[in-house]
């Protein structure tokens, strides 16, 4: 009960916080609560915006299935070849931290407009931190574990699917949660720059022609479905970790 | 052992905790100068929470109790706390660990070096003085806590378990090292263990308390030479002892991990 | 670990001497990318000729500010979350959200409330940054071991005094490790800003090279760009390691 009236109250602070914001900036830059939400519904209802979605949906598909499989490989085999990992964890983890944004030129020269610029995109904002868990994950798998399974004379097969592989998942999946989300992000900022179409372009566009109210309620449209996807993603993890 | 005089008192104290969990008490107990007082109990009979409330750092429920003669509230002046967990500083040097205190209490530079340099000799620490805890044994870590509390040449010593982590022959060194401390200070000793032969090896007194609420059960004397050593447990008494506190402890044991004795 | 270190380097020179060679030999056309060698010369020359000093000095200020701003607004709402235990349950979700939300998405907003200036771009790398130095104090309160807070009260500390000796020593290694991130999402947060939407900065001074087809240029700034990240997040962990060397192992 105190529950739902504690995440009640930071919901109202919320608003409260963005009716500031539309109180102090004004209608130029954003629309207040009640009237973005009737937009978004709008918005949801009409023809027109299903097409944006889909493409948006359909390149972060593609690019969340990329990074985790990617991301996965990688990560299992810079874990298990300790050498390898010791050499590119520290590659993969400062090109975590530099501003990807600015290969885009790159991008879009490699792979054009369209579809797989946003997928790349989505790639290289994702794959990483997949693979960093992953590696982590492995390279944590407790000794004593492995002694467990050939003191219990299991195959190796047994010994990866019975024994290592539920050993590493709960990290998996926390790396797949934050590679979900910046795969997200990637693919919608490939869409500000390589696309006519999709969510991202949306967004951009609206800045550009001043269309506060399709931008502010296709914003919280965005946001709404990424912290939506999150929380499902985080209940996941909790599941996989026994911590419910 | 001259006359003994009551060094701590504790009348009628109990502690009950917020939750209503009545952890403790009610106690009754004069520790006197200079004595070595060991308390066994239980697993959860609120030893700790004896330990607590005689040096401050929690309020009893009901009752009183005094330290020097004056009443407890705060930690007192002149005593000194060793815990059960690894309380060593990770940022400081082994020598800057045993500085802390005097150093928090503004003591001159010459003074603080001659009184680390006593205690890291008297731990076996002298070789360690710029090692961080970290690159030491739990052991080494436990004498460093010791080492800190002794500069401050308390008056009352309280130790909560601690060699409670320690494998049994260095329980047995550090037993050993914590009778020579004693004698060479001539501070009071409380300490807190769930070792029987622990208790019955080091102490004057063993008190035995129940299982919770804890109160004192049974006080055993010793009467072992104010010099003596872990030889002692091959003396029959040592023995006898053991064996005296094991059978009033074990129906309060076996109450405490929930059997019916 | 020397083996490991060479063998990083060596990977890393490998591939730009693979760079080079699909550049020289004419693999790649020098439109879509251009010899690393290129780069760096290019680069000296802007910076010789004065064309970067500007657009550096803003994304710096501007870095800076966010960075600062971040690290000071999440030691302060970590320790006050961390206070209360039931705040802290109801933001958590908020917490651990808050990096599916594309930043610059309020760079419009920023502007309407801050102004045309540095500052809507500091409050989008701040914006970025914060929740991982609040997470950060969290865990690193969360780290302050309990006995510790005991010792304390044995010597009589004050509040300052427990801050000082005990409660930030302990905290550190977690506080760094949001230090490092802080400055990783400022960084990030402020260049996709500048590319994105901005006037200014070496964010958007990329974006006007790309479409003006300056590509040496858009690439000589590209690896300023990663040149900077790279060596400030290096002295980060260098330092890192510094203060904490002692303590593990």
């Amino acid at each position: 009960m105190t529950r739902w009236i504690d995440n009640l109250a930071i919901l109202l602070a919320l608003l409260g916080l963005w009716y500031l914001a539309w109180w102090q900036a004004g209608d130029s830059a954003i629309t207040p609560p009640v009237q973005t939400l009737k937009f978004a519904l709008y918005l949801l209802g009409s023809a027109d915006f299903w097409p944006h979605v889909w493409a948006t949906v359909l390149a972060f598909l593609y690019a969340l299935a990329i990074s985790a499989v990617l991301g996965i490989t990688l990560g299992l085999v810079l874990g298990l070849h300790r050498f390898s990992g010791e050499v590119f964890e520290p590659i993969l983890a400062s090109f975590y931290t530099i501003p990807k944004v600015t290969l885009y030129p790159l991008m879009l020269l490699i792979f054009g407009l369209g579809l797989s610029a946003k997928v790349a995109f989505g790639v290289i904002h994702g794959m990483i931190p997949v693979t960093l868990f992953t590696l982590a994950a492995v390279k944590n798998i407790p000794g004593v574990l492995t002694r467990t399974a050939r003191a219990l004379r299991l195959s190796p097969r047994q010994t990866a699917l019975h024994v290592l592989m539920p050993a590493v998942l709960p990290e998996i999946i926390s790396g797949l949660r934050i590679g979900f989300a910046l795969t997200f992000l990637g693919v919608l900022i490939g869409e500000m720059f390589a696309s006519q179409r999709g969510l991202g372009f949306l967004i951009i566009n609206g800045i550009n022609q001043h269309d506060v109210a399709r931008t502010t309620a296709v914003i919280v449209i965005v946001v709404t479905a990424a912290v939506l996807a999150n929380g499902a993603l985080l209940r996941l993890d909790r599941h996989a970790r026994h911590d419910v | 052992m001259s006359t003994p005089t009551a060094h701590a008192t504790l009348r009628g104290v109990t502690r009950i905790y917020p939750s209503l969990v009545h952890a403790l008490g009610p106690v009754d107990l004069d520790l006197r100068q200079g004595e070595f007082f060991s308390v066994v109990g239980p697993s959860g009979c609120g030893k700790s929470t004896l330990l607590d409330v005689l040096a401050g750092l929690s309020a009893p429920t009901s009752g009183t109790i005094a330290f020097e003669g004056r009443p407890v509230n705060g930690v007192p002046d002149g005593v000194g706390v060793v815990f059960q967990e690894d309380s060593s500083f990770a940022w400081l040097n082994v020598q800057d660990n045993v500085a802390f205190g005097l150093r928090r209490a503004g003591m001159e530079a010459a003074e603080i070096k001659r009184r680390v340099e006593y205690a890291l000799g008297f731990m076996g620490l002298r070789d360690f003085a710029t090692a961080f805890p970290a690159q030491l044994s739990g052991g080494m870590r436990q004498r460093v806590c010791i080492a800190r509390t002794l500069v401050m040449q308390p008056r009352l010593i309280l130790l909560d378990e601690p060699f409670g982590a320690l494998d049994q022959q260095t329980r047995l060194l550090m037993g050993d090292e914590l009778l020579r401390l004693w004698r060479e200070t001539g501070a009071t000793v409380m300490l807190i263990t769930h070792a029987l032969d622990e208790a019955a090896m080091l102490s004057d007194r063993v008190g035995v308390m129940s299982s919770r609420p804890g109160c004192f059960i049974d006080l055993a004397v010793t009467d072992w030479p104010r010099a003596r050593d872990s030889r002692i447990v091959s003396d029959p008494a040592f023995g006898l002892l053991t064996a005296r506190l094991w059978s009033s402890l074990r129906a309060e044991s076996m109450k405490a991990i929930g059997r019916v004795a | 670990m020397r083996g490991v270190a060479l063998t990083r380097l060596g990977v890393i020179a490998a591939f730009i001497a693979l760079l080079e060679a699909l550049c020289r030999f004419g693999i790649v056309k020098p439109l879509t990318l251009v010899a690393p060698s290129r780069m760096v010369g290019t680069l000296i020359d802007l910076i010789q000729a004065g064309d970067v000093g500007d657009d550096a000095a803003r994304t710096a200020i501007e870095v800076a500010g966010a960075f600062v701003l971040a690290i000071l607004l999440g030691v302060s709402i970590g320790a006050v979350i961390h206070a209360i235990p039931r705040l802290r349950r109801a933001v958590a979700p908020v917490l651990v959200s808050w990096y599916a939300v594309p930043s610059f998405v309020f760079y419009p907003l920023f502007i309407a409330l801050l102004g045309l200036s540095e500052a809507p771009l500091i409050a989008i790398g701040a914006f970025s940054a914060t929740p991982a130095m609040v997470v950060a104090t969290i865990s690193g309160l969360d780290r302050v071991p309990r006995v510790l807070r005991r010792v304390a009260r044995v010597h009589r500390m004050g509040f300052w005094d427990t801050l000082r000796h005990i409660t930030l020593p302990s905290a550190l290694p977690s506080l760094f490790t949001g230090v490092k991130l802080a400055f990783a999402y400022a960084f990030i947060g402020v260049i996709a800003g500048e590319f994105i939407l901005s006037g200014g900065g070496l964010g958007y001074a990329i974006a006007y090279a790309y479409e003006s087809f300056e590509t040496a240029k858009m690439y000589a700034l590209m690896l300023l760009v990663l040149g900077v990240g790279v060596a400030v997040n290096a002295g980060l962990h260098t330092w890192e390691g510094r203060l904490l060397r002692r303590r593990q192992r």
